[in-house]
């Protein structure tokens, strides 16, 4: 139990997605204008790594790991390399399925998230998400845990930031920073601040 | 022809630059750069990835449906990151170590869907080729612009061959780590981007408010 906490809190402070490893930038800088915006999409991205990386999980162990296809009778077929493009189209695919779930079932949250949903598929935080599940060899536990918390930082970090910027846009700015140069500035004292929390361990 | 060609080329560089301008695959930007040589290899793959993809879409552009676009764009891009990625991991082991997650994320990089999306599906595949080519390297220009100020003041040294001998090993240079971390790709790339709109003012950003002036009542 103690390591999934020690996991969460490194994953949501020390290595926040957005503000160490500059995941998911692109969206970052395009949708934090408004505040209830980005609580909008920091959640759906939530939603969206916590299912995808586990789900990515069971996929390489059962799958794509060397010797995984035992099971199948292909004890020594190793198809790590088709990593990527599985991990890519898993998440295409369940961005997709959550889509239609959420339309059918849960009309209001769909309205409310709908228009985000497309917009993850290319959020690289998502991808990434996935790829540092099978860089550092989580098992399934730690997968779950990790998405939801690298989520939870993500989101963490864009709503801060729209906060920031809501107060920004009435400030006095030189001409050539308006605008993106003053966001990027903005994002890296943010970044410098979540460095502070880099000494914290359970 | 040729000269429209050429234009197609050079204009990403400064005019429409992918990063400064059009906000496009900023992630691997900031990451990748802390020497230049990372950044160097990064460049040539995104700049391969980003020319062929948009070259092959163009190629099949009139047999994909609209419907299915992106899921045919992903695959596309998927299998070229792929080849990338294994070509590094058989040649360059400790570079494709260093890059790690961010060869992959080539994928995601909004840069390669964005001029496959916005160019390729419309013109034909030798001009897709050089657009693509052209984004790679307006993209490569900024990286290797951030590599050089992050690993000459970072660390003292270009390509890993010392220029400013460190006071550690003996030299004169007190090497700011500041400039290794992180947070320090933002603010270079934010006074890249003023610099950039110094330089060429019409590409300043509207301001959502004005400060009123006292003549205007």
């Amino acid at each position: 139990m103690e390591n999934y906490l020690a996991l969460a809190v490194k994953a949501i402070f020390v290595e926040n997605l957005a503000l160490s490893f500059f995941l998911g930038m692109c969206t970052f800088i395009a949708v934090s204008k408004k505040i209830s915006t980005a609580i909008g999409l920091g959640i759906s991205v939530m939603v969206v790594q916590s299912i995808t990386v586990p789900a990515n999980n069971l996929i390489l162990t059962y799958l794509l790991a060397p010797g995984a296809l035992a099971w199948a009778g292909f004890g020594e077929v190793d198809l790590t390399f088709l990593g990527l493009i599985s991990y890519i189209g898993v998440i295409a695919a369940l961005v997709q399925i959550l889509e239609m779930v959420l339309d059918k079932y849960f009309p209001p949250l769909y309205n409310a998230l709908g228009v985000f949903l497309p917009l993850i598929t290319v959020n690289c935080a998502i991808l990434g998400g996935s790829l540092f599940m099978v860089e550092r060899g989580y098992d399934f536990g730690e997968s779950v845990t990790y998405g939801v918390s690298s989520g939870f930082g993500w989101a963490l970090a864009i709503t801060a930031m729209a906060g920031v910027r809501e107060k920004l846009k009435y400030s006095d700015i030189p001409d050539g920073l308006q605008g993106l140069g003053i966001t990027f500035i903005t994002a890296g004292l943010m970044a410098m601040a979540f460095m502070s929390f880099s000494g914290v361990k359970l | 022809m040729a000269h429209k060609r050429k234009d197609m080329l050079i204009d990403p560089l400064v005019d429409n630059n992918p990063i400064t301008l059009q906000v496009l695959g900023i992630c691997s930007a900031l990451a990748v750069t802390s020497s230049l040589q990372v950044a160097l290899v990064m460049t040539i793959a995104v700049t391969l990835v980003t020319g062929f993809s948009s070259m092959f879409i163009s190629m099949i552009r009139n047999h994909i449906p609209s419907s299915i676009r992106i899921i045919v764009q992903m695959v596309i891009i998927a299998s070229l990151v792929i080849l990338v990625d294994q070509v590094l991991k058989a040649y360059a082991f400790e570079i494709s170590k260093t890059l790690s997650v961010f060869v992959g994320l080539i994928i995601t990089n909004c840069i390669v869907m964005g001029r496959a999306e916005a160019f390729a599906m419309k013109n034909p595949p030798l001009d897709s080729f050089i657009d693509g080519v052209g984004n790679g390297l307006g993209y490569g220009l900024i990286l290797m612009l951030v590599g050089f100020i992050r690993e000459l003041f970072g660390s003292g040294s270009l390509f890993g061959i010392t220029v400013l001998p460190t006071v550690n090993n003996g030299g004169w240079y007190v090497p700011n780590g500041m400039l290794l971390l992180p947070p320090s790709a933002f603010f270079i790339i934010g006074l890249i981007i003023w610099a950039f709109r110094a330089w060429k003012p019409k590409q300043v950003e509207e301001r959502e408010y004005k400060i009123q002036t006292m003549e205007a009542h």
